[in-house]
């Protein structure tokens, strides 16, 4: 299971990593996306996964039976899944009010538009 | 005793709900602004004293005795730091008065709020004890300086928010990506306990690569070579109150968490023999980020440019403190640090009197500002030349630990590199010294003098920074005496991890 979460991880790093390269801000937005879930699997993967085993102590006794999953990174994900949607929320709207003001979603071309305006960029 | 920990978000936290409920009334809104920082400001300095002999407040969430729950924890570096991001947040607050507009421009939700949000966030750094939580505090901080950002939404300062949105979104990942992974290795997020886990862990070629792993995050938000690129295009498009705030405060808040994590978890005991690797890494980004930062800074001909530059190669200097990893370095590291936050914030606070006055931040457009108001060269004079290292004043006595512990190791090329970068940084500060205060007006440019409320509101808080200045320059030895203090906890973290663990129950 670890092993799929990490070839999942790493799968979504590489789609990341290409995605926030390329020059469209599109792009670079579903590349957050992508890397903040890769991050996710990470810490899930973190916490030990096991198939249908609550995290529960049996009555009677003072630890669990066994291995089971832990909690507290399942709980993490679920703390930083809340915080990456405010911040993808923001993104989108950054770049859409980007794309408006500078009348194109390529960054290359806003960089160019930069440099012919006045002496914007260093 | 466990309250007084949690008074430096709380108090943040609460002016910034009640300004944000004062929205349509912007001086109302202005006048909680400067009271939450004020009263943050003596919340601190209650702290500093109470920590100053070296002892550690911790104040345990919700009562779970650390290591299991989030605990707030002060010690003298951490009092210092908030004390200071108060002092910078006062000082954007009282300045902001100047500009007349804020108060009657309907820009949703103002200044006031966003600056105590950040605040927040910047104190929540400082004080906590769990490395999860610092990333929310990370997180908190961030969206507001987001926030800050787009707010007005110029064509500029939207692409530079652009940069700096994508770049720090990627090193908070990437923070979480080495927190999920340092909690598989050791089973612990208080920073405390994870100094023993990770000893205990016995897996230092791992642990190595989550040192790298936050390297690259903290690097990020500290602007260093090779990662600082967000900067330059992000700080110059600023309002000038919010620029010194973030010149200030946010990049050091990614020093101030290298120096918290890094001497405490991933030490040496914990990393063995891959240790020199982090710490070869260090040494040569401290050389890069200075080098490239200067170097950035001549060749820029705009104050608010050349400053931003600046900002890059003093991290480098902070950074090479740590690199040092000596028990003076750290120290250096942490003087540099206390120093460096009143000196910029400063340094941006007259440039924008200097952009008021003559209309332009443009070199070439200024001018004649030393004919009209020599008071105003005085000001700007102190915190440039102590940027540059000159002595008496500030930054000497900084610089000046930070090459005696390099030569104490025989890091000589560092060393050498750190002197150079400082001559070079009193070449950019005469620069500036000699177009916008120096040389005629040119013909085109009439140098307009400040309004009563302006000089009231605008000199206020750079006397007081450039007076801070000149007093830790004259009386260095109390700083450095709670400067070593707050670094001998750092490095040796024997006494802090007791008392967070031993916490009373």
């Amino acid at each position: 299971m670890e092993a799929w979460l990490a070839l999942a991880a790493g799968g979504l790093t590489a789609g990341a990593v290409y995605l926030l390269l390329a020059r469209s801000l599109v792009h670079f937005v579903f590349g957050i996306v992508l890397l903040s879930n890769a991050a996710n699997l990470v810490l899930f993967a973190a916490g030990r996964t096991t198939w249908g085993l609550p995290a529960l102590i049996p009555d009677g006794m003072s630890e669990p039976d066994g291995p089971i999953a832990n909690a507290l990174p399942q709980a993490l994900i679920l703390t930083a899944i809340v915080i990456g949607f405010g911040l993808l929320c923001f993104v989108l709207v950054l770049v859409d009010r980007v794309r408006r003001r500078w009348e194109t979603a390529d960054i290359d071309q806003i960089h160019e538009k930069a440099l012919s305006g006045k002496d914007l960029e260093p | 005793m466990s309250l007084l920990a949690t008074l430096p978000v709380v108090i943040p936290m609460v002016a910034g709900i009640l300004a944000l409920l004062a929205v349509s009334r912007p001086r109302l809104q202005q006048a909680i602004g400067i009271a939450g920082a004020a009263a943050l400001l003596a919340v601190s300095l209650v702290l500093m004293v109470a920590v100053s002999d070296g002892s550690v407040l911790v104040a345990a969430m919700g009562d779970w005795i650390p290591p299991i729950g989030i605990a707030l924890v002060v010690d003298p570096l951490s009092a210092a730091m908030i004390a200071i991001a108060a002092a910078t947040g006062l000082a954007a607050a009282v300045y902001a008065l100047a500009d007349p507009r804020a108060a009657r421009t309907r820009a949703w939700p103002g200044l006031p709020p966003l600056l105590m949000f950040l605040l927040c966030g910047v104190c929540g750094a400082f004080v906590t004890g769990d490395l999860f939580n610092l990333y929310v505090w990370f997180e908190v901080m961030l969206i507001s300086s987001f926030a800050l950002l787009a707010q007005g939404g110029g064509k500029e300062r939207l692409a530079g928010a652009l940069r700096y949105v994508g770049l720090n979104l990627v090193s908070t990942v990437m923070m979480l990506a080495s927190v999920g992974m340092l909690y598989g290795l050791t089973g612990t997020l208080n920073l405390a306990d994870l100094h023993n886990a990770a000893i205990a862990a016995d897996r230092p070629g791992a642990l190595a690569a989550v040192a790298m792993l936050l390297l690259i995050a903290f690097g990020i938000k500290a602007a260093v070579f090779p990662l600082f690129f967000w900067l330059p295009a992000a700080y110059p498009t600023l309002p000038i109150p919010v620029a010194a705030v973030f010149a200030g405060l946010l990049t050091k808040v990614g020093v101030y968490a290298m120096l918290r994590v890094f001497p405490l978890v991933l030490g040496p005991e914990a990393l063995g023999d891959t240790h020199i690797l982090l710490q070869e890494s260090l040494i040569w980004i401290a050389a890069l980020t200075m080098l490239t930062g200067v170097l950035g800074a001549a060749a820029q001909s705009d104050m608010r440019r050349i400053l931003s530059w600046h900002i890059i190669s003093q991290i480098g200097y902070m950074i090479m403190g740590l690199a040092l990893w000596t028990t003076l370095g750290v120290v250096g590291a942490v003087f540099y640090l206390l120093h460096h936050i009143i000196v910029k914030a400063n340094l941006f606070l007259v440039a924008g009197v200097a952009e008021r006055m003559t209309g332009s931040g443009e070199l070439a457009k200024t001018g004649g500002l030393y004919k009209q108001a020599p008071w105003l060269g005085v000001l700007f004079l102190i915190p440039a030349l102590s940027l540059a290292g000159v002595p008496p004043l500030s930054g000497f006595w900084a610089k000046y630990l930070l090459v005696r512990a390099g030569l104490e190791i025989g890091e000589y090329v560092l060393v050498a590199v750190a002197l150079v970068v400082g001559l070079l940084t009193l070449y950019s500060m005469t620069k500036i010294w000699l177009e916008a205060f120096w040389k005629p007006a040119p013909e085109t440019v009439s140098v307009r003098p400040l309004s009563r409320r302006e000089s009231l509101a605008m000199l206020g808080p750079i006397t007081v920074f450039a007076l801070m200045t000149v007093v830790i320059g004259l009386a260095a030895e109390p700083v450095f005496i709670y400067a070593e203090r707050a670094g001998l906890l750092l490095v040796e973290p024997a006494p802090y991890v007791e008392t967070v663990l031993g916490a009373p129950r």
